[in-house]
């Protein structure tokens, strides 16, 4: 060794956070930064090209924190990393427009994915991948450890206990990232209490979080998970009625995860009365990986769930779930505790099924929600929406897809794409090629943005019929197998009439008629619930609907 | 609004009339009656232009038996998918079945 070099330094990221907590010690009473200076205590603990988690999820924003981001001066703040569950709100795009940030590692981007492509094809943005949920919270402890933390939550005390509130979400996978790997951790709270003894419970310990700043209003929240059942319509019944008949039953699923839509909640409010009928209760659907979909109110009420674990909250579900402790997750004063990254891992290695839409399929069974021009993401529909090969514990449904006497077969989840074959508007779902890949190639990515590949679709199901794409014995009888249920698409319109019947006869195929389904009873008048009020009454009026939901 | 006008080959006249849905938003109305001898007609009025290929597809699927009952069919459409017509139409049908069989 040679004695003239320097001793080796082992503690960089902790005297650097060290250095920059001591340059707020004039702006900050402790942990607390005053409101109004919070941009200057972001210029001092945030430096030139860190790695920045933003609290931006499904539903909670860390809205006061990405605001006041985009108000540093980008001569002392710029060449940001970004790392975002959800791009939703303009301001975490106006970082990169200001040149404050430059790099975009994300999971979901809904409302902003217009916004998202034209930035990238300007050149001021550039991606460093598109994530599932877990795969992000996973690379903040791997290669995208972050250097500052920005989070949300209702309250906090002078010693940086942190109550989230129902909507705990991604707050506590972000926050250790940060806390053990001397990154900075600061919460925007709606309210500031002096002891934790007036906090209804900690969600996050207060020597995990450096800083907190209290908001200069709540933070915002989007109730993403609420569909009305007014506008359900009666091919929705009857996708649902082919769902409950030709999947749940015929399965036995009993723990699942809903995608988001009118077709999943059609399915939701036909079990107390479909499914009633066929005597599935007790038999399908009594543990689930879910948002707090109201609509899933009717079905709870009527004894069908045993218990269900949430991502997130619902804006309007918080009393109802109070009273309801048997079912959800809740803290000692009652609330929900949501935990996005806890719910997902349910989500993708302990439930039966996973069951949600999209945008496009082509021929093969690829899915994605990402169009032309429109960078949408994934979310943690593909966590969900695969097979996880790490799973070993057996349930009735999962070995129900082994398809040989062989001992070492493994089971498999189920995986159904419940999709019309053409959407409102004229845009068929099924097509030859995913506008996806063209999206790739446009945009230098290496490949191509899928949200669930064929090999992991167990079942599609549409308004024509349910394909059981895992009997199928080769790729190319796949294919014909998805076609026979893909209506007048082009995917469909190659379907042979002839193969078709032979499929019905093995099973590979069910119309509605194969499995007692009558079209002519898909009405409306199958709904536990028809419209909000509905939902209301069935809660014995604890859930409160948002003032958008209310038609009274 | 465009109206579009399509024949199959059929059978005898079919027995009974029948409507199913409304027309509606992304809905439509299916009005079946005892056709011509021979020959299952439909006419459709429908909100949006430029889909008469795809009418063509989904009710060449439906009326495929040349020794089916022969309907005159009208169908008022206000912008349904190619997947709620072809429930709609089944939804007539199968009710006509009933009709007919008491």
């Amino acid at each position: 060794m040679n004695t003239l070099e320097q001793p080796r330094v082992w503690d960089r990221r902790r005297s650097e956070k060290k250095r920059r907590v001591a340059l707020v010690d004039g702006l900050a009473d402790g942990k607390v930064i005053p409101t109004g200076s919070i941009v200057a205590a972001l210029e001092s603990l945030i430096g030139c090209g860190d790695r920045v988690v933003m609290e931006g999820n499904n539903q909670k924003q860390a809205d006061f924190l990405s605001r006041s981001l985009a108000k540093v001066d980008p001569q002392r703040v710029n060449n940001l990393h970004m790392i975002m569950p959800s791009v939703g709100r303009s301001e975490h795009l106006d970082l990169f427009e200001r040149g404050i940030a430059r790099k975009l590692d994300f999971s979901f981007s809904g409302p902003q994915s217009l916004r998202i492509s034209q930035l990238l094809e300007d050149g001021q943005l550039e991606i460093g991948a598109i994530h599932t949920y877990i795969e992000l919270y996973a690379r903040l402890f791997v290669d995208l450890s972050p250097h500052v933390a920005l989070v949300a939550g209702y309250k906090a005390d002078r010693k940086g206990n942190l109550f989230t509130g129902p909507s705990t979400e991604d707050t506590p996978a972000l926050v250790e990232a940060a806390a053990f790997h001397d990154g900075i951790v600061i919460a925007q709270v709606n309210e500031l209490v002096e002891d934790e003894s007036e906090l209804p419970r900690v969600d996050i310990p207060g020597s995990w979080v450096d800083f907190i700043v209290v908001a200069d209003r709540p933070f915002f929240i989007e109730p993403l998970f609420t569909r009305d059942p007014r506008l359900i319509k009666p091919v929705h019944v009857l996708m649902a009625m082919m769902a409950i008949r030709g999947i749940y039953e015929r399965h036995q699923v009993q723990s699942l995860n809903h995608g988001l839509g009118f077709n999943t909640a059609a399915i939701e409010l036909l079990l107390p009365t479909y499914g009633e009928r066929l005597g599935l209760k007790g038999r399908i659907c009594r543990h689930w990986a879910l948002n707090p979909h109201p609509t899933l109110i009717p079905a709870i009420e009527s004894g069908w769930v045993e218990s269900v674990h949430c991502f997130g909250g619902e804006l309007g579900m918080e009393e109802y779930i109070r009273a309801r402790p048997d079912v959800f997750f809740t803290g000692r004063d009652g609330s929900l505790r949501s935990n996005r990254a806890f719910c997902q891992l349910a989500g993708q290695y302990a439930v039966d099924m996973f069951i949600g839409s999209t945008l496009q399929v082509d021929g093969d069974g690829h899915s994605s929600t990402v169009t032309r021009g429109r960078l949408a993401g994934f979310g943690g529909a593909p966590n969900m929406g695969h097979d996880p090969h790490g799973r070993r514990h057996p349930t009735p449904a999962w070995l129900d897809l082994l398809q040989t006497d062989s001992p070492l077969e493994r089971g498999k989840k189920l995986v159904v794409q419940m999709v019309e074959t053409w959407q409102a508007g004229g845009k068929p779902t099924f097509v030859e090629t995913l506008d996806a890949v063209q999206v790739a190639k446009d945009t230098g990515m290496p490949l191509a943005p899928v949200m669930i590949y064929g090999d992991d679709v167990t079942h599609v199901l549409t308004e024509e019929g349910i394909a059981y794409l895992y009997k199928a014995g080769s790729l190319e009888e796949r294919r014909a197998v998805l076609a026979a249920v893909a209506g007048v698409t082009p995917v469909g319109l190659k379907a042979d009439p002839s193969a078709t019947a032979r499929f019905r006869e093995r099973g590979l195929v069910a119309f509605p008629e194969d499995l007692g389904v009558e079209r002519s009873e898909a009405t409306r008048s199958l709904l536990a619930a028809k419209s909000v009020a509905d939902l209301v009454t069935w809660s014995g009026g604890l859930y409160n609907p948002p003032a958008r939901f209310r038609s009274w | 609004m465009e109206k579009l006008q399509f024949s199959f080959p059929a059978g005898p006249p079919a027995q009974g009339r029948v409507l199913a849905g409304v027309v509606g938003s992304g809905d439509l109305e299916v009005l079946v009656e005892p056709g011509q001898p021979g020959q299952t007609r439909v006419a459709v009025n429908t909100s949006v232009d430029g889909c008469a290929w795809l009418w063509q597809a989904v009710l060449e699927r439906t009326f495929t038996d040349p020794g089916a009952a022969a309907l005159a069919v009208e169908i008022n459409d206000f912008g349904a998918t190619p997947g709620v017509v072809g429930m709609r139409i089944h939804q007539a049908l199968s009710e006509l079945n009933l009709a007919g069989k008491a």
